[in-house]
């Protein structure tokens, strides 16, 4: 199999309400900030595959219409998945490694602003057993919040701790969406959303795009001289039948790190896409991250826009990897209510 | 070319979704018997109770046909208080979102407590049925839980 390596990472300015800017001017941008990066067209790319959510712009093959940002005559190969666009690289991936690619564009973009999110999520939902009960987002999370903090697996402080964190992270994130520092009172103030969620504790709505482009063996070494190899990626999901979960801990991620054979790496960063405070402490516990720089951009409390976070984890990974010459990088995305599906990859830059 | 004028061809258009949707074999006995309030769970060959009914078993994969009844009483294992409501909430009230193992149940079920406070609520306490006087033949005909103390 044929080893792929992420060249390329460009990330919108994450926006509270991008207002009248759309979706293509969202990601038109990003796209070309790729390319320049390179020097190189839409021309040069294999395979195309994007993430996003039509539910979000309430319209069935929505889209489609992302596809007018980027250059499609003559004829391109391109896909795209419902999901986080960390797995339309996944999808990309595979289209490498198998031979059917040398290149290949994956974008994520989202506009969260317009609708109500809690309720659009809801609707998201298996719709049997959970999705008429019009559960929110928030509050879902705060069930794993709940038996994680019963079961003193994290604490209020550790919670507390990660707001703080990826405020004082996000002050040097320049696409940062929330970079205003908090203190212990602001936060011990600020009133629950969904006990036990405060506000603060869950992330902000964001309105971005983000894009990346990743490389065969053969065809990386034209565009840097230091890739960043995809060593590992695995992702792997959970029952939907929320209440027959164990919300205390992760069997799926507990068995990617296990095929992918993380236990004796030692990490130089990790960026994890935890959209609430309890996740991130969570996480760094069940990975084993507790002593590695863990969300330096702030991650999706900071900014975090839907079908593009998990990406974002990945690009900012690989961000950190390129900049401070690291070794090894740790990313995670994850999709459904507490950390349903999970995706791990394990970037390696070899010196 | 025919000389005949081509007959111009009509057809209604109703804007609808003309076909009946079917909850399948085991989701549309539990939804039946939430109209006649009875929860009802699937068993595993294990004899893990799966409740609401699951069709197949998450961890082996194996059908699930048996169908007992659960409920209507059951204890807290999670839960999270909504302070403030929203448009799309069920109850306007502050209740709580939970999710509740169901008496002969192993798994549990997500639902809503309400005519509580906060402070009553905890993982452990009993939690009981209160069911809607129009049934829907769906989850919410069980309208919330209350405490059973």
């Amino acid at each position: 199999m044929k080893k792929v390596a992420i060249v390329g990472y460009a990330q919108h300015k994450i926006l509270p309400n991008a207002g009248a800017l759309n979706e293509v001017e969202l990601i038109m941008p990003v796209v070309h900030k790729v390319f320049a990066d390179l020097g190189i067209s839409q021309d040069d790319i294999g395979f195309t595959c994007s993430g996003s959510c039509d539910y979000l712009q309430g319209a069935a093959f929505a889209f489609v219409e992302g596809l007018s940002a980027i250059q499609t005559y003559p004829p391109i190969k391109e896909s795209h998945v419902e999901m986080d666009a960390a797995w339309a690289l996944y999808e990309s991936i595979l289209k490498v490694k198998m031979g059917d690619a040398d290149t290949a564009l994956i974008y994520g973009f989202g506009k969260s602003s317009p609708g109500n999110l809690d309720s659009i999520i809801s609707l998201q939902m298996d719709p049997y057993y959970i999705a008429p009960l019009w559960p929110d987002r928030i509050s879902l999370a705060a069930l794993q919040a709940q038996v994680l903090l019963q079961n003193n697996i994290i604490s209020p402080d550790d919670m507390m701790a990660a707001v703080l964190e990826a405020r004082q992270h996000g002050a040097s994130n320049l696409n940062a969406l929330l970079t205003d520092l908090l203190t212990e009172d602001l936060y011990g103030s600020d009133a629950f959303k969904s006990s036990p969620l405060r506000g603060l504790d869950c992330p902000p709505i964001s309105d971005g795009a983000s894009a990346m482009i990743i490389a065969s063996e053969e065809k990386a070494f034209e565009y840097t001289d230091n890739p960043i190899w995809i060593e590992g990626i695995d992702h792997r999901i959970e029952s939907s039948n929320l209440g027959s979960r164990d919300l205390a801990t992760s069997p799926s991620i507990e068995s990617s790190v296990q095929h992918l054979q993380l236990k004796k790496v030692h990490f130089d960063v990790a960026e994890l896409h935890t959209q609430f405070s309890h996740e991130l402490p969570f996480l760094r516990k069940l990975l084993n991250l507790t002593n590695v720089p863990t969300n330096l951009s702030g991650g999706p409390l900071v900014g975090n826009v839907m079908m593009c976070a998990g990406l974002d984890a990945i690009g900012k990974t690989f961000e950190a990897m390129v900049n401070d010459q690291l070794t090894h990088g740790l990313a995670h995305a994850t999709s459904g209510p507490c950390l349903q599906h999970n995706m791990i990859v394990h970037l390696e830059r070899h010196s | 070319m025919s000389e005949t004028k081509a007959t111009l061809l009509k057809a209604p258009f109703e804007l609808s979704y003309k076909y009946k949707r079917s909850s399948g074999p085991i989701m549309s006995q539990v939804f039946e018997g939430l109209a006649k309030k009875k929860i009802l769970g699937s068993k595993s060959k294990a004899n893990k109770v799966y409740a609401p009914a699951a069709e197949y078993d998450p961890h082996t994969r194996e059908a699930l046909t048996e169908l007992i009844e659960v409920g209507p009483g059951g204890i807290i294992e999670s839960w999270s208080w909504v302070h403030q409501p929203s448009n799309h909430h069920l109850i306007q009230t502050p209740f709580a979102f939970a999710l509740i193992k169901l008496d002969g149940a192993d798994t549990a079920m997500l639902h809503m407590i309400s005519d509580c406070e906060k402070s009553d609520l905890a993982i452990g306490n009993r939690v009981k049925a209160v069911w809607s006087e129009t049934p829907t033949e769906s989850i919410a005909d069980i309208q919330h839980f209350i405490l059973d103390i």
